[in-house]
């Protein structure tokens, strides 16, 4: 690309809400912006194609999903360096940056980082979930988002969390045959979600949608099932019924497609290559990268923002993005500390509103621990290395008692997706079989490059660089 | 706890030289910073190699080689290992005649595992290789194997034959105490008869506990593994023209090392790759093999070792403590060295001297060399 220079006072990682709203603020206030992101256009997975879409599939996708439009708006006019369908492979200590664009690879350092890489769905392994029609719920809303494609056979939909019921409703509206809802989420949560209900009524606007959502699909007909237990896909290669355990019965669903869903993780592979230090967060059961208010790392001149910092939701994360932005102004001596205090104020109030939310819905759809901990042996925890639950027990049995050990033995994680898949299950398993926590255990350690690169591509840089 | 021999660092050499001693009734601990193999011996490019091997090495590392070859009699698994042949090209008429004096000189020593081969030959056995290559240095016996595979089957045997292991144990002190040494840990007080230096990157650091200075530089070697690709080559590649290692696993994967060095932060145990130096890697891969140019690298990193500044470890007694022997600064080639240096150090341990020649490793060598004779630094 010839207009990528080598250096930039701020690079953004992702354009999604927190990336749109950093770069926008910081671009506004005169700093030299770049942002890089893996899409062909803005507005991240939450508002996907929100400026290429057809009006009534904007509908079809509430109200919130408009919002994008306004965010990806102001970043269009704000003046910052915008690199679409770029993939951050590398990111260092150094702020040093490793970029494929448009099939060349290119090295870029700045002198402040955010990343706002946003969520990726959690993994859950459960029998079957390798299978052919087996799919997540947030691949299956890419393809209505993007393409307007929607499961014409009708669909079954299972796991835990809001998206879950989100995407229940927009296939609803798009004409969809919904065939079940199946909520795994334990009925117990309801109990411990209870003591925390009274600070998410100061959010309840996110508690009425998601009834409305819920009483819309009844009067639909759409049924749902709740606190459904040993979910598995059957099928020779390609998925044919799903079966499970509901109120002690054993049924089961003729389908060719199931769409789960086990709520969504921050996507840190960027922050802990760069040794961003990272906490295991029990509430939202996931690791995170430790943050500061503004959202800085460990690493002196790396913030991140938004989902990627801990789920908070799109909203939260626009703030966040701008808290980040500001911070970073703050670093580079374009912003005094007064400046940076009253400009971040409303900010940090909206976001301390958004978060209300978050500590109900993260105890009533917590996941129970037989999902985390694949408790079948056969089931496949690594997709890559075909390597099963099983096997990673064996392993633990034979002493090698942490996440490393476990991917050194049993080469889960080494394959093609870097972990993605299998990182938190083999986590989980290892900290269950050990009686240790799953900070203990740990996680992998990221080996870079964390998205695709060439041999060729690489032998492309440096090319002054000789043996 | 007591014990007759305490080994610092649960690495290949000290998990190696535990097993010697195990099956010699000698009571062993070993101690580890971290966990077994965490650094260099569980993550290097697991090369077996006799070819082009420093003078001073190539009488152990033959031995070693027949001892890899055997080597599930020792340790109950064959640690992945396998035996294509390991070959150095030369790429043009100069490197050619470099490598001839190079197997001139080891058939001058009275070993016959290097030979030469011509175009024919080495298109033969690698018909990948691009075509502009003249010939090549070949061991026909070299070969490699899976690293931390081997190091669980060291630890494990060792473990089964009456080995105390003691992971996340860092030495803090060292201090002798009549005829015994006492080495406390956070852990707890370990005394012993005699103490085994095979601490890695961290063994000068030991070394230093027993008085002595000795020039160690820690390095972290980086590595790349591409994707799994349809069988295309046997034999391990070197080149005489390049930092280079180059072998197609059991699994289709391509492991590419060459020793060039990460950015380490030693203190806080974190490397960064340096992309630069990668890519020089890659440039040499796609030299050698240009098809290769769309194939994509999955995963990339480096292990922490030990470098010496003549590029061959220290193995032997202390010079300044009694009953203390060190191995390390392999100055990543040690791993195909690791059996025959357990079976050295346990040989110097139990009967005070070894079958194998290894003056040329003793640990204070560089004192005498810093009054003249600097090394060289690669060899040839």
């Amino acid at each position: 690309m010839a207009d990528m220079k080598r250096h930039y006072q701020l690079a953004v990682i992702g354009a999604g809400p927190a990336g749109l709203a950093a770069a926008t603020t910081a671009a506004e206030l005169g700093a030299e912006v770049a942002v890089f992101d893996e899409q062909g256009a803005p507005g991240g997975q939450i508002y996907r194609a929100t400026e290429s879409i057809p009006e009534q599939r904007a509908q079809q996708l509430g109200s919130e999903y408009r919002r994008g439009r306004e965010l990806v708006g102001a970043f269009r006019a704000c003046g910052a360096k915008y690199f679409p369908t770029t993939q951050v492979w590398s990111l260092n200590g150094r702020r040093e940056m490793g970029l494929v664009h448009q099939g060349r690879a290119f090295t870029v350092q700045a002198d402040q980082v955010v990343i706002a890489g946003g969520a990726i769905e959690r993994p859950v392994p459960f029998p079957g979930w390798t299978l052919a029609g087996v799919m997540n719920a947030g691949a299956g809303q890419i393809l209505f988002k993007s393409h307007g494609i929607v499961p014409d056979d009708g669909v079954v939909l299972a796991g835990s969390g809001p998206l879950l019921l989100l995407l229940a409703w927009q296939y609803l509206h798009a004409g969809v045959r919904v065939k079940a809802l199946l909520d795994l989420t334990p009925t117990w949560n309801h109990l411990l979600a209870l003591p925390k209900l009274p600070r998410a009524l100061l959010a309840g606007h996110y508690l009425t949608k998601g009834l409305q959502y819920k009483r819309e699909l009844r009067r639909a007909g759409v049924t749902t099932l709740h606190n459904v237990r040993n979910l598995c896909g059957e099928g020779e290669n390609k998925l044919q019924s799903v079966s499970f355990v509901h109120n002690g019965r054993e049924r089961s669903l003729e389908t060719g497609l199931l769409l789960v869903h086990f709520g969504v993780i921050p996507h840190t592979q960027l922050a802990r290559i760069a040794g961003c230090r990272h906490v295991w967060d029990d509430s939202q059961l996931c690791w995170r990268p430790q943050l500061d208010e503004w959202g800085g790392t460990s690493v002196e001149g790396i913030l991140v923002a938004g989902d990627g910092g801990g789920i908070g939701g799109a909203r939260s994360a626009e703030h966040a993005g701008r808290l980040s932005a500001l911070q970073a102004l703050y670093a580079l001596g374009a912003l005094d500390r007064a400046a940076r205090q009253r400009l971040s104020r409303m900010d940090r109030k909206w976001m301390r509103e958004e978060l209300h939310i978050r500590p109900f819905l993260e105890s009533f759809f917590r996941i129970s621990d037989d999902l985390l901990q694949v408790r079948s042996d056969d089931t496949l925890v690594c997709r890559c290395e075909e390597v099963t639950a099983g096997e990673i027990r064996a392993a633990i049995a034979q002493g090698h008692l942490d996440s490393n050990q476990v991917k050194f033995l049993t080469r889960c994680g080494m394959g093609a997706c870097q972990g993605r898949q299998c990182a938190e299950a083999v986590s989980h398993i290892v900290a269950a079989a050990t009686g240790k926590s799953v900070e203990e255990v740990g996680h992998y350690r990221e080996r870079p490059p964390v998205n695709p690169l060439t041999l060729g591509q690489l032998a492309g840089l440096f090319p002054e660089e000789t043996e | 706890m007591k014990t007759d021999v305490l080994i610092v660092g649960g690495g290949l050499m000290g998990f190696s030289t535990a097993l010697q001693l195990a099956m010699r009734a000698t009571g062993c601990v070993v101690l580890d910073r971290d966990g077994a193999g965490r650094h260099a011996s569980g993550v290097n490019a697991g090369g077996l190699r006799q070819l082009n091997r420093h003078p001073a090495e190539i009488p152990l590392s033959v031995v070693a080689a027949d001892m890899w070859r055997h080597i599930g009699e020792l340790v109950d698994s064959d640690c992945d290992t396998r035996f294509p042949g390991q070959v150095r090209v030369a790429e043009n008429q100069a490197e050619l005649e470099s490598l001839e004096a190079r197997a001139a000189l080891v058939r001058s020593l009275g070993f016959q595992h290097e030979e030469i081969i011509g175009r024919d030959e080495l298109y033969r056995l690698l018909p990948a290789l691009a075509p502009h290559c003249s010939g090549a240095l070949i061991c026909r016996g070299d070969g490699y194997g899976r690293p931390f595979h081997a190091l669980n089957a060291f630890r494990r045997k060792a473990i089964e034959l009456g080995v105390h292991y003691r992971a996340h144990t860092e030495v803090e002190t060292v201090v002798r105490d009549g005829n015994e040494w006492r080495v406390s840990t956070a852990q707890g007080e370990y005394r012993a008869s005699v103490l085994v230096n095979c601490a890695g990157a961290w063994a000068g650091h030991i070394a230093g506990m027993l008085g002595e200075q000795v020039p160690l530089r820690p390095g972290a070697p980086m590595m790349m593994v591409t994707e799994r690709l349809p069988h295309f080559i046997d034999p391990v590649v070197g080149a005489a023209g390049h930092k280079l290692s180059f072998k197609q696993m059991q699994n289709g994967t391509v492991l590419i090392g060459g020793a060039h060095l990460a950015d380490l932060d030693l203190a806080h145990q974190r490397t960064e790759m340096n992309w630069r130096k990668l890519a020089v890697s890659a440039r040499s891969v796609l030299t050698l093999f240009p098809q290769l140019e769309d194939v994509r690298i999955v995963r990339s990193w480096a292990g922490v070792e030990a470098f010496m500044p003549d590029n061959i470890p220290v193995i032997g007694a202390s010079t300044t403590a009694p009953d203390a022997y060190h191995a390390f600064g392999f100055s990543a080639h040690g791993f195909q060295l690791s059996p025959v240096v357990g079976r050295i150090l346990s040989q110097l341990i139990l009967d005070r001297s070894s079958e194998l020649p290894i003056d040329p490793f003793r640990i204070d060598r560089f004192a005498i060399a810093a009054s003249g004779n600097t090394g060289s630094d690669r060899y040839p």
